[in-house]
């Protein structure tokens, strides 16, 4: 079983591989939507990344309103 | 479809479609690709009547405000319906909003009853926003999982009363819904809508796009948006038709959607149908050359052949890839809430999907002018619909004025402001603040809002959101055209200019090329429509839910920002 830490930092390197960023460059912390200048309809497809890599469903309810990496990151912990 | 003339309520409308159709499929609802729930008319009925009767053995009374906050799916439209089956006005709000502002619209609008999904009221139930709207007495939940504390609410699922409930009727000046529009102006206002708007809205949209028993409509846009209440619950509703759910709404489940239900209509907003479009372009970059060459040749036939009116089964046939992609079914995209660039629709419309772009406000009743498509024109925003009359006011020598609507589907105004109310609707009037002008075929073409504007000195009106198009395409995240004094307010009536406003994309910097870019654009313009700067702004766009620019909310913030030194030089 992954910690919530392990989590969190799997989504960053999965967000820095899909979006082509600077290795090490995004934080837990950082509104996605604006570090990475993604629409919703990018953070959508973010979202079925994780599915697949995480092999969990998140309904669109758990991610409702969700803009950082660390509450997107306790949303993957709690349906592992 | 049914002859709504008849029908005095939106209630006493669908209480007969119900028993008209009663073996129909009215509703899909799937999940990932896989089918939830399939209902027929009579299923629907048979979920709704409980329903009402519990809300009538819970004291509700005729002219009750309920409202709705829910995604997408079946339990919005059957508690809709129970609503409107026992008088009472329903309160359609965003999901999207943050629980404090849905407190807030829910105060405002005098809502006693609240039907509500478990995830939104796990976040409406712990905001302090709730203490204020102490109106709210009862508030039914769905889908909420087993064992959970519901703060004082009931679940929607429990919610059934035993026998048959007392059908209420209203009168067609009856309020139907108070729908808060996203707007683009600031402060959302709550249009008073009645059953009349809404009948009559829906006789004149079926009589250019026409519903039927088999006709299945995408619903994606948010049911509480004035387009998907129409098009995606009364129309098809009163038509005998289906509507689908997908409760994940993301790209790959919607592509999968369209052929696995074969979708006739389908509602988008330019930003959707502009990502379609760019997925569309990619695909056909890919192609190896000699079928790319085929393609371009079909494509072009079909260009030949539906230029008077669309050719739906030949350009099926000829451009059979593209069609199924679709599902092979598809009538029309109904495209609206913004403006959409022609060249979108063109897009299109080329490849034998024609585009429904028109013209509305949620104050006018939804749609005032669409594109009838005889022929398709890309360059405007259609004719009046019937039942519409539609005036410019004070044109100025080119034809452009305000565009005012006097019709039976004008709303009866804004909640508890009348002085807005008199301001907007002016001898029964609707002033849309919109600036616009009829070419010799009858055809509505828009110039901008009325303020974001500038007067050249020659005595030219020139509207920043015309000016966009000549950007369209620009390599960078976002981007928006303003009168610099709108932005800047000045005394003066002299020297007003216009300037672009861009927000980079990530890692994305100022360069001489970008500025070139940007200066051989503008100097394709005519003089008198030319940008005279640019500003950079470092952050998102504030956008409403339904995805347009909040054009005076960023002019707020980029008033922060000295003007002089912010303008920088093409």
């Amino acid at each position: 079983m992954r910690t919530l830490e392990q989590t969190t930092q799997e989504i960053l390197e999965l967000a820095t591989r899909h979006f082509k960023v600077a290795a090490g460059s995004l934080k837990a912390e950082d509104d996605f939507y604006r570090k990475l200048g993604i629409d919703s309809l990018q953070a959508l497809e973010m979202l079925s990344r994780l599915e697949n890599h995480f092999r969990i469903e998140l309904p669109d309810y758990e991610v409702q309103g969700v803009s950082d990496f660390k509450t997107l990151a306790e949303r993957v912990q709690s349906r592992l | 479809m049914l002859d709504l003339t008849k029908y005095s309520s939106l209630g006493e409308a669908i209480r007969e479609a119900l028993e008209t159709w009663p073996k129909e499929v009215c509703l899909y609802e799937s999940d990932r690709g896989e089918e939830k729930q399939r209902l027929t008319y009579t299923d629907f009925k048979e979920r709704a009547l409980p329903l009402a009767k519990w809300l009538q053995e819970t004291g509700f009374a005729a002219g009750d405000r309920v409202s709705i906050i829910m995604t997408n799916q079946s339990k919005w439209l059957i508690s809709a319906y129970a609503i409107f089956y026992c008088g009472g006005t329903l309160i359609p709000l965003d999901y999207k909003l943050k629980p404090e502002e849905q407190w807030k619209l829910l105060k405002h609008s005098g809502a006693t009853f609240l039907i509500t999904e478990y995830p939104i009221w796990r976040q409406l139930s712990a905001s302090a926003g709730r203490a204020e709207a102490d109106k709210v007495k009862t508030a039914l939940v769905t889908e909420a999982p087993a064992n959970v504390e519901l703060a004082g609410a009931t679940r929607w699922e429990a919610a059934r009363g035993n026998g048959q409930p007392e059908f209420i009727p209203r009168k067609r000046e009856d309020l139907a819904c108070i729908v808060y529009s996203s707007g683009t102006g600031g402060t959302p206002k709550g249009c008073m809508m009645t059953h009349e708007n809404y009948l009559e809205q829906c006789v004149a949209l079926t009589s250019w796009y026409p519903f039927w028993p088999g006709v299945k409509y995408l619903s994606i846009l948010p049911t509480n948006h004035a387009i998907d209440f129409m098009v995606g619950f009364i129309g098809p509703f009163t038509c005998g038709a289906a509507v689908v759910h997908l409760r994940t709404l993301r790209p790959e489940y919607v592509r999968e959607a369209f052929p696995q239900y074969e979708i006739t209509y389908v509602s988008l907003v330019p930003l959707v149908l502009k990502n379609l479009q760019k997925g569309l372009q990619a695909r056909f970059d890919e192609l190896p050359a000699g079928k790319r060459r085929a393609f371009e040749l079909l494509r072009k036939i079909n260009v030949a052949l539906t230029k008077s009116r669309p050719r739906l089964r030949l350009s099926r046939l000829l451009l059979k890839q593209v069609h199924q992609a679709f599902g092979g079914k598809i009538e029309t995209i109904i495209v609206g809430g913004a403006f959409t660039e022609p060249q979108t629709l063109q897009f299109f419309y080329d490849l034998g999907i024609p585009v429904a772009n028109g013209y509305g406000l949620t104050e006018a009743g939804t749609a005032v002018t669409v594109n009838d498509l005889k022929p398709f024109r890309a360059d405007t925003v259609g004719k009046p619909l019937p039942g519409m009359e539609v005036r410019i006011l004070n044109p100025s020598a080119d034809g452009v004025g305000q565009v005012a609507v006097r019709s039976r589907t004008v709303m009866a105004g804004y909640l508890d402001e009348p002085e807005l109310t008199a301001e907007t609707i002016v001898d029964g009037w609707l002033m849309t603040g919109d600036m616009g002008r009829f070419d010799p075929s009858g055809h509505l073409q828009l110039f901008g809002r009325k303020k974001n504007m500038i007067v050249t000195e020659e005595g030219k009106n020139v509207y920043a959101e015309d000016i966009e198009q000549a950007f369209e395409g620009l390599p960078v995240k976002e981007y928006c055209v303003f009168a610099a004094n709108y932005v800047w307010p000045s005394q003066s009536m002299v020297g007003e200019k216009l300037v672009l406003v861009i927000h980079l994309d990530r890692g994305q910097t100022y360069t001489e090329e970008l500025r070139k870019e940007i200066a051989t654009r503008n100097s394709r313009l005519m003089n008198y429509k030319r940008i005279h700067g640019v500003v950079l702004y470092e952050e998102d766009f504030p956008l409403t839910a339904s995805l347009k620019i909040i054009r005076l909310s960023l002019a707020n913030r980029l008033r922060k920002l000295p003007r002089e030194a912010a303008i920088l030089p093409v």
